[in-house]
């Protein structure tokens, strides 16, 4: 096929305040190819593409479609253009069906008639032609994540998108899924349209691109074509210097720190977030819990957390009986890293050393007669800040507002929190629970909390990871169990484990032990 | 031209905020006098001297000011909390009917007790009786999540009207010719003057001081670090093993208390006795002085002699220059408003560059 550029980007600069989000990017997107676009969180990817779709504003550059100039800011043009952009948080109406999603916006709200026949046929025409089945009339809420993303798609599709921009769309889908959407993208851009393929994940930009576009602080740094582009060279371009990846290495198991025999939960309106989950957690293993989210990972981590109480079954810690009481957990040497850290993990507005003594406050160490001992917390917060790497302090030191730091930041605070424990004692943690430890994180910071969960593990914790990324469970699980449903699989050693297996269980396949 | 969120506050800019805010009050409520046929200048020189241009003024000021520093407090712990006290006005109420059971039932005389004990089981009555008053709310919040603000607003008028009830019943003064009066506090439990010949009075010394520990409370104590860190998110703070519901209850009784504590106070320093009419909103009023005063605990000093002053001075002026009083709730109302603004404008910047030309 000749090639012939669809879409052309020319010195896009985007400022906000001091940061360049984007320094002087140009770009070609051709006809009929998938283009990733690669970087790390903070790379300008999600600024060039809100440049592209209208809802900012670049400050230098100009954006050709089809050899038309592309009206800044308006993301109508852009629709109208043939831009169509499918965001990593659908945007779809759950309560409506796919029809009238698809529909939703395409028509004046005062006009008195719908042309719903010829929107329906439109809808189930497009679907055919890229093999796009859903059904019109099903509920969006009914349907499954994969199915979601098709919806958005076609929404896309039937408004006459010929170049689709795709933001981290495998994020949400189980391997299955994953596979079904690359097919679809090879269908679709077979067919002459051409896909912009957002990822920071190195195996898939190299699976279904044809070229790889790398962002690094905001600059364009390389246009590779895919072929012949390996993983390290790339891993390396986007972070900018060599990343080391922790490796696992083996070592002996110890006795069961924590067991959960039959434990359930049952949520206020009855529905049951874990049923009969059976679980033994050695010191010195890593389990990992794999599954897609919402089939009960939030309550078997709110479970082990000490915030929520099984409805039924038993849950033990080196033998005793736990209350669901999170200071308990806390003191009996339970090092815990939730998923969500802004809600959940720190308090934005408090100050660092405040939330670096958050879970220990009113203990000896930092408390004496009601009153906090601020020397001590301070001094505690900065070894944390010291040994765990912790940047963004360097005009406030441990006052700085723990809101202003990044993700990765705050995760490192929250990690050395919980590992580091009760700073009188000395003692490693007993059991580590990781729920998605590397969310959103960036390459380098990823690779530091693998290794601090593995020196953890190897010093003796159980440590039980909760993880919807597959690379992660298989770089670090000693075992791995399935969640689906509520239901937990059997922890069976890694090495037992294909990946089609446990795309499988994820999905609740019977079939899949 | 544009606006963005500043990274870290301009500190500069945090001070300025009020003085601008303030500014803008006085150039608002200006129009105001302009409009009711007043000279500007002279209605303004006049309100300034009439709450602050004398020893007398001045002690009109703080003797008004003492109740507001207390449900100022009341309002600012709670809020810190996000626990949202609209009903500091009935727990002051609750706070001085409490005083005058313990000081001043019994023939007018009070318990048959040394005034050195009596003194302080009738203020430990008063904020326990604001305390309580609040727990119900509170723990309705906690436990069934009722909206706070619901309850305690209509608990107010349910205060009142048992107000009314005592002070026509079983706490009416007999020899008050039929008003609707307490019977007075004996002698001995009433607060000493601060200065002879004026109103204001040592309970003054006590809003300051209990100012002035809530401060060291919120700034070093272990609750005050459990109350921030509740208020500003209560789900990390449970994760973190802080007991939510419990920290909140000790906010609601603390904040109760303190509202009751400004009855009982404004009855032993002012008033003697308990009408229906001793509180003009300073339930209400200490709301908008802890905002003003941004939850800081010493700002509500500074803040609570502000909306005195401003209250008082209009008083002289309204009689000199025929403006109404109500002036000086606009004013105050103004200066919450255009102080609300000015807290948030201190977080961002205006950016001035040439417009974009892209495309």
């Amino acid at each position: 096929m000749p090639s012939e550029t669809v879409l052309r980007l020319s010195g896009i600069t985007k400022r906000f305040g001091s940061l360049v989000a984007n320094d002087a990017i140009s770009l070609d997107l051709d006809r009929g190819e998938v283009l990733a676009l690669l970087g790390e969180n903070g790379a300008g990817k999600s600024t060039l593409v809100s440049i592209l779709f209208g809802h900012y504003l670049a400050d230098e550059g100009s954006i050709e479609v089809f050899g038309q100039p592309l009206p800044p800011g308006q993301p109508k043009a852009a629709l109208a253009l043939g831009i169509g952009m499918v965001h990593q948080h659908f945007t779809l109406a759950d309560n409506l069906s796919v029809l009238d999603n698809v529909m939703l916006g395409t028509e004046p709200l005062w006009w008195p008639f719908s042309k719903r026949a010829e929107a329906r046929a439109k809808l189930v025409e497009t679907g055919q032609r890229f093999g796009l089945g859903v059904a019109p009339d099903a509920r969006i809420a009914d349907l499954s994540v994969g199915e979601r993303q098709r919806v958005e798609i076609l929404k896309a599709l039937v408004r006459g998108a010929r170049i689709l921009i795709l933001d981290e769309p495998t994020a949400v889908l189980t391997p299955t899924e994953v596979d079904s959407l690359f097919g679809t993208l090879r269908q679709l851009v077979a067919q002459g349209l051409s896909v912009i393929f957002i990822s920071h994940k190195l195996d898939e930009v190299l699976r279904v691109s044809q070229r790889i576009a790398i962002l690094r602080g905001g600059k364009l740094i390389a246009v590779l074509p895919a072929e012949g582009a390996d993983k390290a060279t790339l891993a390396e371009t986007m972070v900018g210097r060599q990343v080391q990846m922790p490796q696992r290495r083996a070592h002996a198991l110890g006795s069961v720190v924590c067991s959960l025999h039959q434990a359930s939960v049952t949520a206020p309106d009855g529905r049951r977030l874990l049923d009969g989950v059976d679980l033994q957690l050695r010191a010195g293993e890593i389990v990992a819990v794999a599954g897609v989210a919402g089939n009960g990972q939030q309550a078997l981590a709110e479970t082990l957390f000490g915030l929520q109480s099984l409805s039924s079954g038993r849950l033990e810690l080196q033998g005793q009986a736990m209350p669901a009481r999170p200071r308990d957990w806390v003191r009996a040497g339970v090092a815990r890293v939730p998923e969500d850290r802004h809600a959940v993990g720190v308090v934005g507005d408090l100050p660092v050393w405040e939330n670096a003594v958050l879970e220990r406050v009113t203990t000896p160490a930092f408390s004496r007669a009601g009153i906090v001992r601020r020397g001590a917390a301070q001094t505690h917060a900065r070894q944390l800040i010291q040994r765990f790497d912790v940047r963004g302090t360097d005009a406030l030191g441990v006052h700085t507002p723990t809101r202003a730091l990044s993700g990765g930041n705050m995760q490192k605070l929250i990690l050395g929190r919980a590992l580091v424990g009760d700073p009188g004692s000395d003692k490693p943690p007993t059991l580590i629970v990781a729920d998605q430890p590397t969310w959103g994180l960036d390459i380098g910071a990823v690779a530091y909390v693998h290794q601090q969960l593995l020196d953890a593990c190897a010093a003796g914790a159980a440590v039980l990871l909760i993880s919807e990324d597959l690379d992660e469970i298989f770089a670090l699980a000693d075992r791995i169990a399935v969640l689906h449903d509520g239901r937990l699989s059997v922890a069976r050693p890694a090495a037992e484990w294909t990946l089609a297996d446990i795309g499988l269980a994820m999905a609740g396949s019977a079939h899949a032990h | 031209m544009h606006i963005e969120k500043r990274t870290t506050p301009s500190r500069r800019l945090q001070l300025a905020a009020p003085l601008l805010a303030i500014g803008f009050t006085l150039l608002v409520s200006s129009l105001l006098v302009a409009w009711a046929g007043a000279p500007v200048g002279k209605a303004y020189a006049l309100l300034l001297e009439g709450g602050f241009g004398s020893t007398f003024a001045w002690s009109e000021t703080l003797t008004r000011a003492t109740p507001l520093i207390l449900t100022g407090l009341s309002a600012a712990v709670a809020f810190r909390a996000r626990l949202f006290n609209i009903g500091a006005e009935g727990q002051l109420y609750a706070g001085a009917l409490a005083a005058v059971a313990i000081g001043g039932l019994h023939g007018g005389e009070g318990f048959a007790l040394h005034p050195a004990l009596l003194f302080p089981a009738m203020m430990a009555a008063a904020a326990l009786a604001g305390a309580l008053l609040l727990l119900g709310p509170a723990l309705l919040k906690s436990r069934l999540g009722v909206d706070e603000v619901v309850t305690t607003l209509l608990l107010n008028f349910i205060v009142l009207l048992f107000v009314s009830m005592m002070l026509d019943g079983p706490m009416k003064d007999p020899t008050a010719m039929g008003w609707p009066q307490s019977v007075v506090l004996q002698d001995a439990l009433q607060l000493d003057k601060l200065i002879a010949r004026t109103r204001v009075h040592t309970g003054l010394l006590w809003a300051v001081l209990l100012a002035a520990l809530l401060w060291a409370l919120m700034k070093v104590g272990t609750l005050g670090l459990q109350i921030r860190a509740v208020g500003a998110n209560a789900r990390a703070a449970a994760f973190a093993g802080m007991p939510v519901g419990w920290v909140s209850v000790k906010v609601a009784l603390l904040s109760g208390a303190l509202a009751g504590l400004a009855g009982a106070i404004e009855v032993a320093g002012r008033t003697s006795y308990v009408t229906l009419d001793m509180s003009p909103g300073y339930g209400y009023s200490g709301i908008v002085i802890a905002m003003l005063a941004a939850l800081n605990p010493l700002g509500v000093v500074a803040a609570a002699v502000f909306v005195a002053g401003i209250l008082v001075g209009a008083d002289s002026m309204s009689r000199a220059v025929n403006v109404p009083t109500y002036i000086a709730d606009v004013i105050v109302a103004v200066s919450l408003l255009s102080m609300l603004v000015a807290a948030m404008g201190a977080q961002y910047r205006i950016v001035f560059r040439r417009a974009a030309h892209a495309g």
